[in-house]
């Protein structure tokens, strides 16, 4: 894996139980200053995953605490959450999620 | 009256004229001072310091006008050349502490004791100055608790203001930038007191005279216009989504809900993006005419959408706005203004006006701790508050009601459990901030700042803007915490981590406990309030770009030009 100097790679998987229909994948928000991008895409696993790309290094536990607060909220299976993050809060991080969650198709329970 | 005189204990008559004569021995130095130089009550800027040497004395208080927008820079810089040896001790009173010169006066040993309201540019140096004891500051204060304080027990015996105009006869045109003057002027003239104007032109005769010249002792044209600050104006192009998507919550949450239409906003970008929703999201609401009617505010340069879309039935101002002054003029149904047409403010006022008739103050601040008690002061700055503790704190003395202010006061005497209290409202003060500021310093915190800050500046109280007991709403990004709803201090507590988001206070919440106030409605997710984070976008607003505002008042608004980036 390459990794740019300065950036952290966290990578967290966790398990859901709402399966998300068929979707193409969704962007929204731009990898810019104070700014992030998410990716959702489908993946074949069973789980939520979450790689973050942040150039903020040393907040693994907030993005921890924000990850497991919205898989805890979405219960998402088969579903791969790509960010690539350049220093937003997590406002901005919490609102880029929120807009993303809103464009999938309704989850099945 | 002789009769009454005559069965008095015949007292030393020169016992009740001290002021009189003492003004009168003032005014006779300027004269042998000004020679043959003086032209009634027009002194040439080459004598400032001569006048202010003559009719200032040892130990004197003296108010130099300066507050957030105008400065009296020109009497600021004379005083600063006045000889220590002959003229010291002087208790400067003021409301804003802006330029050098106002804490220059006290290195260099012509003052040594303040009171102030607010020193904002300046926090860092007086705290510093403090800490070596170079001055001594009596009290911080508000901008009203201050002025009621010049008629009470810090009339100034010399007033050094600030006006657009004058003529011979002393009359001054204060224009849109009144402000203070006012209430200076009237607390110095009606005590025996010296009033000094600085002004921008003398004129034959000037528009309006929004001070009369027989309480102007003289006027001195400065070289330079008076320094004005454009404090009000946000460039909406720096509004994030973040701001957007508070400011949906703000006026679905709280606006809509209590229907608050009298209110006040602080400065900033989170408020200036309630201001350029109106037009949009909030008309999106059907809730034109139902909120935002009448409002306590400078003329922000963001509220041009919403006045011209029709929202806003009248404005009355503290200040103006560099910029503003042709469009306020064209919209005279909207704001107050003379018969000469430009706005006359008046901060003492526009103050009271927001204490006891407006039903929701909106701002931010940098620090919330676990109370609620919030505050702008940080560490190693001594900045004061101005006018936001005021417009922040309910009006134990108001006794008029609206639905707003009734059914706040309803819903805090429901939860505290004392329906049988005689009813009163509660005004609606809200503080709105991301739950991280910038570089992640988190906005809430277990202890304030101000704490420390007392304890290293010695003061009798630490230097909380707001207290908790007055706050009814948190703000964030995460959602509203309405204070009025807990029961005890556990609740608030918890409902203050609730909207806490990721920050240590807001990590360290009882799940279990913020569930269940989310089911009292006490916390309320943007979910909860209906609002859907994909508009929270910035195509939402209203003007989008400073280039925006001006199109949006037909031209009349012209920005400086630090703010015309087009």
């Amino acid at each position: 894996m390459s990794m740019a100097p300065g950036v952290d790679v966290l990578d967290f998987e966790l398990p859901g139980s709402k399966a998300v229909a068929a979707f193409e994948p969704i962007l929204v928000g731009v990898v810019g200053s104070g700014n992030l991008e998410v990716l959702l895409e489908p993946q074949s696993t069973p789980t939520c995953r979450f790689q973050v790309e942040t150039s903020a290094r040393g907040f693994g536990a907030i993005w921890e605490a924000v990850v497991r607060d919205f898989q805890q909220r979405h219960s998402l299976s088969g579903v791969q959450v790509s960010i690539h993050d350049m220093g937003a809060t997590p406002a901005v991080v919490a609102l880029r999620l929120a807009q993303a969650i809103a464009e999938l198709p309704r989850a099945q329970p | 009256m002789g009769t009454r005189d005559a069965d008095l204990p015949r007292a030393d008559a020169s016992r009740w004229d001290r002021r009189a004569r003492g003004r009168h021995a003032r005014l006779a130095r300027a004269e042998e001072s000004l020679g043959a130089h003086a032209r009634g009550k027009v002194v040439p800027a080459s004598l400032a310091v001569e006048v202010l040497s003559a009719v200032i004395e040892p130990g004197d208080r003296v108010c130099l006008e300066g507050n957030n927008q105008k400065q009296a820079d020109f009497l600021a810089t004379a005083l600063t050349k006045l000889d220590p040896a002959r003229i010291h001790d002087l208790h400067m009173v003021q409301s804003v502490l802006a330029l050098a010169q106002h804490l220059d006066l006290f290195e260099n040993g012509v003052a040594t004791k303040l009171d102030f309201s607010f020193s904002g540019p300046q926090g860092a140096r007086l705290a510093r100055m403090v800490a070596a004891g170079q001055i001594q500051v009596g009290a911080i204060h508000t901008y009203l608790e201050l002025f009621a304080r010049y008629f009470i027990d810090l009339t100034p015996q010399v007033a050094l203001v600030c006006a657009q105009a004058a003529d011979r006869d002393g009359n001054l045109f204060t224009g849109p930038n009144t402000e203070d003057t006012p209430a200076i002027v009237e607390a110095t003239a009606f005590r025996g007191g010296i009033v000094i104007a600085q002004v921008n032109e003398l004129l034959d005769a000037v528009p309006r005279v929004d001070i009369p010249g027989g309480w102007v002792d003289f006027v001195i044209q400065s070289p330079t216009p008076h320094f004005i600050e454009p404090l009000f104006t946000r460039d909406p192009a720096q509004i994030s989504e973040v701001q957007v998507l508070i400011a949906m919550m703000a006026i679905r949450g709280i606006y809509a809900e209590y229907g608050v239409q009298r209110l006040n906003h602080g400065i900033g970008f989170d408020t200036a993006a309630i201001e350029l929703l109106l037009p949009t999201y909030a008309e999106s609401l059907g809730l034109k005419g139902k909120i935002c009617r009448h409002w306590a505010l400078n003329p922000h340069p963001a509220m041009i959408p919403a006045i011209e879309a029709g929202w806003v039935e009248s404005i009355h101002s503290f200040g103006s706005e560099v910029g503003m002054e042709n469009y306020v003029r064209a919209r005279g149904d909207v704001f107050f203004t003379g018969a000469d047409g430009s706005l006359r403010s008046n901060r003492a006022f526009c103050q009271a006006a927001g204490h006891y008739a407006c039903d929701l103050f909106i701002g931010s601040t940098l620090q919330i701790d676990l109370a609620g008690n919030s505050s702008t002061a940080i560490l190693g700055r001594i900045t004061g508050f101005g006018g936001a503790p005021n417009m922040g704190s309910d009006a134990r003395g108001r006794r008029h009601a609206s639905p707003a202010w009734l059914k706040a006061g309803a819903q805090q005497r429901t939860a505290a459990g004392r329906p049988a209290l005689a009813p009163r409202g509660q005004k609606l003060v809200v503080q709105m901030v991301e739950t991280f500021r910038e570089h992640m310093q988190p906005a809430f915190v277990e202890r304030l700042d101000a704490w420390e800050l007392a304890e290293q500046a010695r003061m009798s109280l630490p230097p909380i803007m707001i207290y908790g007991e007055d706050v009814t709403h948190i703000l964030t990004e995460e959602g509203i915490a309405n204070l009025l709803l807990v029961r005890n201090d556990e609740e608030r507590e918890q409902a203050v981590r609730g909207v806490a988001g990721y920050t240590p206070v807001g990590m360290a919440r009882d799940r279990r406990m913020v569930e269940n106030l989310r089911d009292r409605g006490v916390i309320r997710r943007p979910e909860d309030l209906g609002v859907d984070a994909r508009l929270a976008t910035r195509n939402l607003l209203a003007a989008r770009s400073m280039r925006d505002l001006v199109e949006a008042s037909g031209g009349l608004y012209r920005p400086p030009s630090r703010f015309r980036n087009w």
